[in-house]
């Protein structure tokens, strides 16, 4: 085929799909290392076409692991997995001519510029110079790196390497996006920046973008579905909003001004709902009858003479979402969990 | 895309990651200068001082600068395996090698591609070190003729080590490993007929090691068109082993290669 048909076929019959209309469909996907737990164990999940899906979950969790399995990089140990219609393990090759990919790396090269890497990256899909030329300096544009195009990656700022990237994965023109924590690291404008342009993709072209993140608001932000994955197992799924409202009500956490005071404060909170995990040197408990409650939960610790330092209401999050399926904070739960060795046994 | 499809690309994107190899290339002149100037070095501190070396009875030149002269082509070529290797090693390690593995791209394509940076380096090495032979008042014996044979054996030479670079390289993944090999090819440097041809090397333990030792045959095979002329044997030898050295690379190259690309 030639490489200008090739582009335009690209451009126009894309499904974007299997028969189900999902972009994604996975089924009990599991990737065991050698020496290690299952750093994906048996995830189900579906991503309907032009959909931004979140996948949330701390450092470790197998996020990376199932992002490099479902663009073909790493084969599953079991399970399967379609990726816009194609089967990721006997259909490699046509799933990557569908899938534009930013993983966790940002891996460019520094002795490069952001317009050679954009005509290299057009040169391996086969599309030819001119059109190669023409959808480089467009995306470098709408990136905004068209003033940066002709200097070296190296001197790029980190935010500038992510939205090349970003402009890399979508140079063949792909009908799913996989981000791997595209925006780890950088600074809020960089985010926000980025943000922006994922979410027009998704709307005004109907990408399918399936994110990785361990921001919660991100997912939040940004995701249309959020699926929750910890130690390789996908926990929790569905819209920010359904996530939250299953959690239901808000928390109230206090700390006391004299720290002996904590274990009566404690008693009083419990009288407003059933105790949570709360930070060091602090009580915090699920409102059993919603906000409302908190002016009865301030004049009770009134009531019991006990000085309060910091009071604070919590409405449901995604974070709460988290705490309540897995017993832990997100914040930190990365850390918590050193049995995956994703990072190390993944081909680099 | 269809298997035909993606074989098609195949010229193209040796053409673009050709030219990628060469960018970098010329973007680090740490890795053009070193092998210029150590070999130039080497080779004027072995012609001013073993000079004497030309009257021992059997010696095969009146110069030892002419004998020499091909020490600088092999020692360059040995730079080529730490080029090749390391730059493919870094890829590894940064990414960027999943990045084109994530692309159609085709094996063979990437093999040739990171080898052209290494000619790259061949041709400038094989240029100034003729430039530098002819200045310093060394002949070559086969002519005009002799000196572009002297060059296409000398880029057979890099492209065999190369794919010695770029099979340790894909293997380890490892830029610190491919960095240990270049000792060991030193010692087969010097292990040669590099310094005195065989005949008058007077150990037998290393008169044995050099006739085994196949850098020997690839350096008498660039020696004989400097101080010789046209000599058919050292130039078949010469040949025979940079294509035989530059198959099994090639060979070891694409097993590891298709071994790192575990991409479905």
């Amino acid at each position: 085929m030639a490489t200008t048909d090739r582009f335009a076929l690209q451009n126009g019959d894309r499904s974007n799909g299997d028969s189900t209309g999902n972009g994604i469909e996975v089924e009990g996907l599991v990737r065991e290392f050698k020496k290690g737990p299952r750093a994906v164990d048996g995830i189900e999940l579906s991503v309907p076409r032009g959909e931004i899906y979140g996948f949330l979950g701390p450092n470790g969790a197998g996020k990376s692991t199932t992002v490099h399995m479902l663009t073909t990089l790493l084969p599953p140990t079991a399970g399967s997995a379609r990726v816009a219609g194609h089967d990721i393990i006997r259909e490699g090759a046509a799933v990557r001519d569908e899938i534009g990919v930013a993983l966790q790396e940002a891996a460019l090269d520094q002795l490069l510029t952001g317009r050679e890497h954009m005509r290299l990256q057009a040169g391996m899909h086969g599309i030819g110079r001119e059109e190669g030329q023409r959808s480089g300096d467009a995306l470098l544009e709408r990136v905004g790196l068209a003033d940066a195009a002709d200097r070296r990656v190296g001197a790029y700022s980190g935010g500038m390497k992510r939205r090349l990237d970003l402009a890399l994965a979508l140079v063949h023109r792909p009908t799913i996006l996989f981000l791997d924590e595209p925006t780890t690291g950088l600074d809020i404008q960089s985010r926000q920046a980025l943000w922006d342009e994922v979410a027009r993709l998704s709307r005004d072209e109907g990408v399918t973008v399936f994110l990785t993140t361990q921001y919660l608001e991100e997912a939040d932000a940004l995701a249309d579905r959020v699926g929750i994955i910890d130690r390789g197992k996908l926990v929790a799924e569905g819209t920010p909003a359904q996530l939250k409202a299953a959690i239901g009500r808000p928390s109230v956490e206090a700390v006391p001004a004299d720290a002996a005071e904590i274990e009566r404060l404690e008693a009083v909170l419990a009288r407003f709902g059933d105790p949570l995990p709360a930070a060091r040197g602090a009580a915090a408990v699920r409102l059993a009858d919603g906000t409302e409650e908190l002016a009865e939960v301030v004049r009770g610790l009134d009531g019991e003479r006990i000085k309060v330092a910091d009071l604070k209401l919590h409405a449901p999050s995604l974070d709460d979402v988290f705490l309540a399926k897995t017993g832990r904070s997100l914040e930190g739960a990365g850390e918590q969990d050193t049995s995956e060795p994703v990072r190390e046994a993944v081909p680099a | 895309m269809s298997g035909s499809t993606a074989k098609a690309l195949l010229p193209t994107q040796t053409k673009y990651l050709a030219w990628r190899s060469l960018l970098r290339t010329a973007r680090q002149p740490i890795i053009i200068v070193p092998p210029l100037v150590f070999p130039l070095f080497l080779l004027a501190i072995n012609a001013s001082g073993l000079d004497a070396a030309t009257s021992i009875p059997g010696f095969p030149a009146d110069s030892y600068l002419a004998f020499a002269l091909a020490f600088p082509f092999m020692q360059g070529a040995i730079f080529a395996t730490n080029t090749a290797g390391t730059n493919i090693a870094e890829d590894i390690g940064s990414g960027f090698f999943n990045r084109l593995s994530l692309t159609p791209m085709r094996g063979p394509s990437l093999l040739a591609g990171q080898l052209t940076g290494v000619l790259l380096i061949g041709t400038i090495q094989a240029v100034a070190f003729l430039a530098a032979g002819l200045a310093a008042g060394a002949a070559i014996e086969s002519g005009v003729v002799g000196a572009l044979v002297i060059f296409v054996l000398t880029l057979a030479i890099a492209a065999a080590f190369g794919t010695i670079g770029l099979f340790a390289g894909l293997r380890t993944g490892s830029g610190e490993a491919v960095q240990g090999l270049f000792p060991v090819m030193f010692i087969l440097l010097f292990l040669s007929s590099a310094a005195l041809p065989r005949d008058l090397i007077a150990q037998d333990w290393f008169q044995t090691v050099a006739t085994i030792n196949p850098v020997s045959y690839l350096i008498e095979g660039l020696r004989s068109l400097i101080i010789t002329g046209w000599d058919a044997e050292a130039l078949a030898l010469a040949f025979a082993i940079a294509i035989a050295i530059f198959t099994l690379g090639l060979a070891a190259s694409t097993i590891a290669l298709r071994e790192r690309l575990v991409r479905t």
